[in-house]
């Protein structure tokens, strides 16, 4: 892995480590955003120019580890045209009025802020260049940029950007849609491998997250929810609690039956938050009985297995006969997948500090992906007025979309009113894992048909999910009609059923996608060793020769899908590769939030039926241009892991109506001893950028259980993985 | 209880109870936050510190336990040549994702180096295998140890 580092992150570091006595003040001569600093110009939203030069780029949506504090900025300092060492950033608050949605989710950073954010630098650089020439009475036209500086070279004449921005004020703004931008050959920031602008702060323990927020008189909270989900208190001992050394009050909070808004529970506030905890410990809380106490996932299994030997209780795709096609099929393959509930698990627990103010007015710091719900579930629990709210966000310690929710943010804002002072509330893991908005689990019943030459002629599904039927599917729990290989197979019918149920489910990084890719690609491969052919030759055929398969949302193009396989099965020597027993190579492709994906896993599976990823090679297609290569490779080797972690390790189950696990101990996840080298290989296409946070993690899981099934001939149908199954 | 601690050099005095945990100690009490909270139980190393250069989960570890010995934390990791080397290799691969846990992938990254220079590929997957990474930067991580220990890196 060879990286081309440029950008201040390492100049920084280098700065920092120059003197260890220097570090802090090195880090934090930053200007602070929107302050009314002696001669530093907006000249929009995102962008003000100091006179020495220096560029403050406003960071929009929430940065999860996703990279875009980094990603946006750059976008905007292309076209602005100045060098990436005099940029700086700072996170924007939450405030749609400047910067319309901020949000952390379905990759889309990228695709929606490309054609955007480049206008809003160009926009900007026009504005400088409109100001020099009103200074030199020449022509805009005749004058250009060059880092950070106009020139008007007939004249020989240059301007800083730092000495031209107060000078903006009185120029038009031109329209962003008109605006010149640059041609690709010219960029000199996007396409660089440009390290996050956090690194330094990151390597050195700065703080960042929003469990470093400190506020002055800020007491520490803890807050203990029933372990059946929305299930009330019937009774505590607060009074136990406070009597603990560094308690200030402990109370029962009353809450909703929304599972997505403020639950029943005790709060305990504290000195510190050790002390809080102390005091949590003897609560012994009593939970009053609740419908779902009875709800457990082996339930959810057995009522499954009865909806499926029933029709589906609906058909959202019917193309030709699949029933007629099965029986006239020379060979037909009939098998059931299921994947259970997961937790997101991000490494840094919810957390969120409140603090009212003397006017009434509330005041948020919060680890995000999605602050205007979290202000509008604040604002109606605790009537207080949206505009009397203000969030600041902060870096975000992981979110995998578990923080598109905003339950920690709406009880740190109740616990803060209630204690009458600025309350830092922390979950701990255990809360983290059994109050989840989980992925939930899923149950798949197919049955294929082959004919002779090994085509298939046939395909069922009938998905059992959650929901309060099939047109109401809880969360995340949903199949659309074009899943693949919808409009592949002439005799397809998908139906689904649903059972009601009382867990909180929603996204979890490929929602859908993470647990779909897993079903239909293994069976893919089922399908493909029935015929007796080989796994990309066999996926190669089923996408067949067309180019766009539908249109608009549902556009499916098969033509860049072949490009990805077929440079997966370069890179990794496919078919070409001789490979020592118990040891397998399998393939799996995947379209999920823009981006076409395929990937191969090699894994050794030992006699004691531990499963080993040796290898993983990607091949992407997300467009015609990598933002950030650096940023890039990582989500993808990092979601090609976070995949294989899905499949081997990662299981909630629910019991007697609450999560049975409680810490990394009984849910772990892939560490470093199991966690392979992943290469990859991005395309370039001719089509628009898109993004990176989720797409290469669907195609992971089914590659690695194809690997399995290569090394053992054991078909893994469902996950986690089961090594008692892989045993010689 | 007032206790005296020797972190990053100085010597601090938190007055907080015998069983309070050293990681909340620096967190709450003396407001060194880079040693990061994951899971309480030790199971994460998001929480790592040295105490006389040995890496223990500070979450675990009461602050009656640590007495006059010295306590390390990422923030003063960089007065050390190998810490040093480490978080200027962390940045070179631009290791982070989201970062929360890279203070305590760090700090058992120097634990290791100052035990074995050149560590080894399966030397590397046992010192660091007590260190999670959500964001599964695995790959970076290994890089990055292996050229702060100035051997090749695979490409």
């Amino acid at each position: 892995m060879t990286l081309e580092l440029t950008g201040t992150s390492r100049r920084g570091f280098i700065q920092a480590s120059a003197s260890a006595a220097g570090l802090l003040l090195a880090f934090q001569i930053a200007p602070k955003a929107g302050a009314a600093e002696a001669g530093v110009k907006p000249l929009n939203a995102y962008v003000r120019v100091a006179p020495d030069g220096m560029v403050t780029i406003m960071a929009k949506n929430p940065e999860i580890g996703q990279g875009v504090k980094t990603s946006l900025p750059m976008l905007i300092a292309e076209e602005l045209d100045v060098p990436w060492e005099n940029v700086r950033i700072e996170q924007a608050d939450s405030d749609p009025k400047l910067y319309g949605r901020q949000f952390a989710g379905g990759s889309m950073a990228t695709p929606l802020h490309w054609e955007e954010l480049r206008r809003v630098g160009a926009v900007a650089r026009a504005m400088l260049i409109e100001a020099a020439a009103l200074a030199w009475n020449c022509p805009a036209g005749e004058c250009s940029t060059d880092r950070g500086m106009v020139i008007h070279a007939s004249t020989k004449r240059r301007a800083s950007y730092g000495s031209l921005a107060a000078q903006c004020a009185g120029v038009t703004v031109p329209d962003a849609k008109s605006v010149a931008v640059k041609d690709p050959k010219d960029y000199k920031i996007i396409g660089k491998a440009t390290p996050q602008y956090d690194t330094a702060k990151i390597v050195t323990g700065q703080p960042l997250f929003g469990i470093d927020v400190r506020r002055p008189g800020m007491l520490y909270a803890t807050y203990e929810k029933a372990p059946v989900f929305g299930a009330k208190v019937a009774s505590a001992d607060v009074a136990a609690a406070k009597g603990v050394k560094g308690v200030r009050d402990a109370f029962v909070v009353e809450g909703g039956e929304n599972l997505s808004g403020l639950l029943p529970g005790v709060a305990v506030v504290g000195d510190s938050w050790w002390a809080a905890r102390k005091g949590r410990d003897k609560l012994n809380v009593k939970w009053a009985e609740h419908p779902t106490s009875a709800q457990s996932s082996a339930g959810f299994a057995r009522r499954a297995g009865e909806l499926a030997a029933a029709a589906p209780q609906k058909v959202i795709r019917k193309d030709g006969d699949a029933d007629q096609a099965l029986k006239g099929a020379a060979k037909t393959v009939k098998a059931a997948y299921a994947y259970p509930f997961l937790a997101h698990v991000a490494m840094e627990p919810m957390n969120c500090t409140a603090e009212f103010g003397k006017d009434g007015k509330l005041e948020i710091w919060a680890p995000t992906q999605n602050p205007e719900s979290g202000r509008q579930l604040v604002a109606q629990t605790l009537g207080v007025k949206p505009d009397d709210i203000t969030i600041h966000m902060t870096r975000c310690g992981g979110g995998f979309g578990r923080r598109l929710s905003n339950d920690y943010m709406v009880e740190a804002a109740w616990i803060a009113r209630a204690a009458k002072a600025p309350v830092k509330l922390l979950w701990t893991r255990e809360d983290d894992i059994k109050h989840d908005f989980y992925r939930p689990a899923g149950f798949h019943f197919l049955e294929a048909g082959l004919d002779a030459q090994g085509n298939v002629v046939a395909w069922k599904n009938h998905f059992v999910t959650f929901g309060e039927g099939p047109e109401k599917p809880a969360s995340s729990a949903a199949m659309g009609p074009n899943e693949f290989p919808g409009r592949f197979v002439k005799n397809c019918e998908f139906g689904v059923s649903t059972m009601p149920f009382g867990v909180p489910t929603g996204p979890l990084r490929a929602p859908g996608s993470n647990a779909l890719a897993f079903v239909h690609q293994s069976y893919i491969d089922d399908l493909a060793h029935a015929a007796g052919q080989d796994p990309v030759a066999f996926q190669l055929k089923l996408l067949g020769d067309q180019k766009l398969v539908g249109e608009g949302p549902s556009a499916f193009n098969a033509g860049r899908m072949r490009g990805v396989l077929k440079a997966v099965a370069e890179m990794s020597a496919w078919g070409k590769t001789r490979l020592p027993a118990r040891t397998g190579m399998g393939v799996a492709c995947y379209f999920s939030h823009l981006g076409y994906f395929a990937e191969v896993v090699r894994a050794h599976v030992d006699a004691d039926g531990a499963v080993k990823p040796e290898r993983a090679w990607v091949a992407a297609d997300v467009g015609h241009q990598i933002v950030n290569p650096s940023g890039a490779m990582n989500q993808v080797q990092g979601a090609v892991i976070d995949g294989l972690s899905h499949a081997l390790f990662q299981k909630v189950t629910i019991e007697n109506g609450a999560v049975a696990q409680n810490n990394f101990y009984d849910y772990p996840v892939l560490r470093m001893k199991d966690a392979p080298p992943v290469e990859v290989k991005f395309l370039k296409t001719a089509y628009p950028p898109t993004g990176l946070g989720e797409p290469a993690l669907p195609p992971a899981l089914p590659a690695l259980c194809n690997a399995i099934f290569a090394a053992t001939g054991v078909r893994i149908r469902e996950l986690p993985v089961d090594v008692k199954l892989l045993k010689a | 209880m007032a206790y005296k601690l020797n972190v990053n050099g100085k010597v601090l005095t938190a007055d907080v109870d015998p069983d309070t945990p050293l990681l909340w100690t620096l967190r709450d009490t003396l407001g060194i936050t880079g040693p990061k909270f994951g899971c309480g139980v030790g199971q994460c190393g998001a929480c790592t510190v040295h105490i006389d250069g040995q890496p223990v989960r500070s979450c675990s570890t009461p602050v009656s336990a640590v007495g006059e010995k010295k306590v390390t934390t990422i923030e003063g990791v960089g007065a050390d040549p190998v810490g040093r080397k480490l978080q200027a290799a962390w940045a070179e691969f631009d290791v982070a994702q989201c970062g929360y846990c890279q203070p305590g992938q760090i700090m058992s990254a120097t634990a290791l180096l100052k035990a074995k220079p050149r560590p080894t590929d399966a030397d590397i997957d046992a010192a660091m295998s007590g260190n999670i990474c959500r964001c599964a930067t695995y790959n970076r991580i290994r890089a990055a140890i292996k050229r702060a220990s100035g051997q090749p890196v695979e490409a």
